[in-house]
């Protein structure tokens, strides 16, 4: 399933059609109004459900996890800095979510890997990855589980 | 020529009831396009569902003063400043050719009604809306239609392609353009040349294109829009919110989201 526009919100602005990562939305040629024009191919990220400054878009969760009558629907609100989530289950149970909105604006706060200085080969054959721990914003060694600390017979 | 009633001057050669029944004539092919878009579409009968279906999860019962309120509020905030399409560009666009449309119909229909004879004397303010209005169309349609059209400005499609889209847009332009034009040669005294007849005849049919395409254009959305927002806002107000979450209260920690750029990363 797939996102669908409710028409009379859109007001065609393409700000989903700029979001997509699938590119799937698309403008239509008649209404000029914002369409899903190959909904197989949505994988339901909601990127353009949260762009949406109309909240015209609205996501069918796919029926074996969110069975009909269900809603899933989202508000964003970037002067406060949120995502807000309401979930409705068909039963009638409604849970209300609010998260922080985490996106970086657009072409910002790229690292400079170029710049950065290249890695031995000690530090190539390490476990830790490249820039870790500075990455992590620590200087400490990265915290470890020790084997002897697992359960027996329950991991592999 | 910004002073001149050009339907006055063109009593002359006209009668001035056959522009009063071509007008009538557009008002009754406005109505007739929009009821047959009505029909074709469903989409009245749609969002009258819809807003049932809404009532059921409202969490509050608006009272009739209430409602009043939310209403006017939409038709002030909501409609008469195009709020849904924030702070931008396209909202002065929007506006300017909203109020120059409406400036320049309603100085039509005063003018072809009131002082179309030809020994009629035109208050000078209506020849004036007239003008401005039709100006005003000319630069909020031309901004939208070249620089602001979404399917320039997020689709990547060159300014020239014209699509079944563009057809309310290219419409209104042609019609205060060709007015506009036709309303200059007008005033010039050229004696019976043919220069203003022409574009007379292409202010008709510009004019023609326009109301007649209705169930074509998008000339409707004029009728939806308002509807919709009062919707919205109603359903805002009765805690329905179509299924949307409430604003949230921020907790103060979460600081400053991002805003939204304009679309142009295609």
């Amino acid at each position: 399933m797939s996102t669908f526009v409710y028409m009379t919100r859109c007001d065609g602005c393409g700000h989903c059609v700029d979001i997509c990562p699938s590119d799937i939305m698309h403008i239509d040629e008649t209404i000029r109004r914002a369409k899903n024009i190959e909904p197989n191919f949505c994988w339901e990220c909601y990127a353009c459900v949260k762009a949406c400054p109309n909240h015209a878009i609205d996501v069918r969760g796919y029926a074996d996890f969110a069975p009909m009558g269900h809603s899933v629907r989202v508000r964003r609100e970037e002067e406060k800095g949120t995502i807000s989530w309401k979930i409705k289950f068909r039963n009638g149970t409604v849970k209300d979510f609010v998260s922080p909105i985490t996106t970086k604006p657009w072409g910002k706060f790229i690292p400079k890997l170029a710049e950065g200085d290249k890695p031995n080969q000690g530090e190539i054959k390490t476990q830790i990855l490249y820039n870790e721990p500075e990455g992590l914003n620590t200087k400490k060694e990265l915290p470890s589980v020790p084997k002897d600390s697992f359960k027996k017979g329950v991991y592999y | 020529m910004i002073y001149n009633n050009p339907f006055s001057i063109l009593s002359e050669t006209i009668p001035a009831i056959a522009t009063q029944s071509f007008l009538i004539a557009m008002v009754a092919l406005v109505v007739v396009g929009t009821l047959v878009d009505i029909i074709h579409k469903k989409n009245v009968k749609y969002f009258f569902q819809n807003a049932k279906k809404a009532k059921k999860s409202a969490t509050r019962e608006l009272g009739n003063v209430e409602r009043f309120s939310v209403v006017a509020k939409t038709v002030v905030y909501d409609i008469a400043t195009t709020s849904e399409l924030g702070a931008g560009k396209r909202r002065v666009a929007h506006l300017l050719g909203m109020y120059g449309t409406i400036l320049f119909w309603i100085a039509s229909a005063v003018m072809i009604f009131c002082y179309s004879s030809s020994s009629s004397n035109t208050p000078l303010v209506w020849p004036i809306i007239w003008h401005v209005g039709a100006i005003m169309t000319i630069l909020g349609g031309c901004w939208f239609w070249f620089f602001l059209r979404v399917d320039v400005y997020s689709e990547a499609q060159p300014w020239y392609r014209i699509i079944k889209a563009d057809l309310f847009v290219l419409a209104l332009i042609a019609t205060s353009l060709f007015g506009l034009i036709w309303s200059y040669l007008q005033s010039l005294n050229l004696n019976d040349r043919w220069d203003d007849k022409v574009f007379l005849v292409l202010y008709v049919v510009s004019n023609l294109v326009l109301f007649g395409g209705v169930y074509w254009s998008k000339f409707a959305h004029m009728f939806y829009k308002p509807g919709a927002a009062i919707q919205k806002n109603l359903a805002e107000a009765d805690g329905s919110r179509d299924n949307l979450p409430p604003e949230a209260d921020a907790p103060e920690k979460f600081g400053l989201g991002i805003k939204r750029e304009a679309p142009k990363h295609y």
